[in-house]
């Protein structure tokens, strides 16, 4: 235990997801002792985040206006939207620079255990943006785990029923990784997922 | 530090620290197991796949003090996938893995067993799942000690049939002890409970939805009372898609159209940011 606001601030910091005691304790004592340290623009940083930082009205991605910088890019593809559970998983397809089309971020993915439901998403949003018949492909990029694919199984459940093409997101075996250390689930999804090799 | 092995079914995650998870597991023979899986998240984990809910696993762990750590896992079923595939089916496997953390700390090898038998009857699509749900939900608080009657009275053991059923008094009541509005079952519903305590599957598959539906109801209220908290779960049972007509895709414009010829001419790079 320190005394009065570094022990404030160890604490403050501890609040903060993945932030355990100790690593507070050594962020504290970085911004105390380290000589340098640019104190004010941090501080400005986080007021300017906390006011500024929304999520876009169309995708629920953050975004700094209305609309995100992708909703807004008309260079983008309006006809296929790429269905993802958090903002971080678009930054995570954009650094692939693969894709040119829009995205909608659910905002988690369903968890009955949890209490999270359909309504508790944004599907209806997403449906919502699918009725004039412009988007011509769904890509649905939850992610590869049981709450993921329970998502994704719903997702193209429901789009089933408003005729709009529904693709899922490959999974199997990891670039760069030996075949032999595959678990058996990964594998027996390559498997399913493999395709014919073009001549 | 001491490590012990288990079969075990996993009931739930969180998410822990960056790449990790608590896995809250029923092992056969520990009874609940929470434990570390470290690095499961990452998509190079080699068992992080196996520690999915639903999964059956060999584990070995090392007991740590407030945590265990997994330090194996191997999968003896692997239910995840056909559960998920059918979205009813996955709503009922997650009541019945809440239930079963809810209901057993101990070790219970009858629990164990029944819980395998449930998700695999689901992964198999042996029945439907609403029925395979009502059952386990059954048999699992009979094991617990809170087995209902459905024939004689639940009080002065008067012999059946009786239509009264009290949750709070175990089952149904002859007139004579009924309280003033308690629900009253149909023959059929009557039938379909105990087929399902009983594991009678000819009659519970034979039965109406309007009695599948009265029976559910009386089971989620017995279970709710019993655990005296809420499931989560049984309020997201699967009840099928209706679509808003609001919200069916129109068909595309002339305007969209061109709109489309439009945006197919235009350049496909995206500039790197």
């Amino acid at each position: 235990m320190y005394e009065g606001i570094v022990q404030e601030l160890i604490d403050e910091l501890g609040r903060l997801p993945g932030i355990g005691p100790k690593s507070a304790q050594r962020i504290a004592f970085h911004i105390v002792q380290t000589r340098g340290f640019d104190v004010t623009r941090l501080g400005e940083l986080l007021m300017e985040v906390h006011d500024k930082v929304r999520f876009c009205s169309l995708c629920g991605n953050v975004a700094d206006e209305d609309r995100c910088g992708i909703c807004r890019d008309p260079r983008r593809s309006r006809t296929s939207i790429c269905v993802v559970e958090e903002p971080k998983d678009v930054a995570a397809i954009e650094r692939t620079h693969e894709y040119r089309g829009l995205y909608h971020v659910l905002g988690g993915a369903l968890s009955p255990i949890d209490g999270i439901g359909p309504d508790d998403l944004r599907i209806r949003e997403l449906v919502q943006r699918l009725a004039d018949g412009e988007v011509q492909e769904v890509i649905l990029a939850t992610d590869p785990n049981m709450t993921g694919e329970a998502t994704a199984t719903y997702l193209s459940r429901l789009l089933r029923t408003m005729d709009v093409p529904v693709s899922r997101l490959a999974s199997g075996l990891p670039v760069g990784g030996d075949l032999e250390y595959a678990d058996e689930v990964t594998l027996g999804r390559a498997f399913e997922g493999r395709r014919l090799v073009e001549h | 530090m001491p490590t012990y092995r288990d079969e075990a079914v996993v009931l739930r995650t969180h998410s822990l620290g960056e790449a990790d998870r608590i896995v809250t597991m029923l092992g056969r023979r520990r009874g609940k197991i929470r434990a570390v899986a470290k690095g499961v998240r990452r998509t190079t984990s080699r068992f992080g796949s196996r520690l999915e809910p639903f999964m059956v696993v060999d584990l070995q762990c090392y007991e740590g003090r407030s945590l265990d750590v997994i330090q194996q896992a191997e999968s003896l079923g692997a239910y995840g996938a056909p559960i998920v595939a059918d979205y009813a089916a996955f709503t009922a496997a997650n009541a019945i893995v809440e239930t079963a953390d809810r209901l057993t700390d101990e070790a219970s090898q009858q629990q164990y067993l029944l819980l395998v038998g449930a998700l695999r009857s689901l992964a198999r699509g042996e029945h439907g799942p609403s029925l395979t749900l009502d059952s386990y939900l059954l048999r699992a608080l009979s094991i617990a000690g809170w087995a209902p009657t459905f024939g004689d009275c639940a009080v002065t053991g008067e012999p059946g049939p009786h239509t009264a059923f009290v949750a709070q008094l175990g089952g149904v009541v002859a007139d004579a002890v009924a309280p003033p509005g308690a629900p009253r079952l149909t023959p059929d519903t009557i039938a379909l409970l105990g087929a399902l305590l009983m594991g009678d599957w000819a009659v519970a598959d034979a039965a109406a939805p309007p009695v599948r539906a009265q029976a559910s109801g009386v089971i989620a209220a017995y279970t709710q009372w019993h655990l005296e908290r809420g499931l989560k779960s049984l309020n997201h049972l699967d009840k099928g898609i209706k679509l808003d007509p609001s919200l069916r895709r129109r068909p595309r414009t002339e305007a969209v159209e061109s709109a489309l010829i439009e945006a197919a001419a235009v350049p496909t790079a995206v500039p790197a940011t």
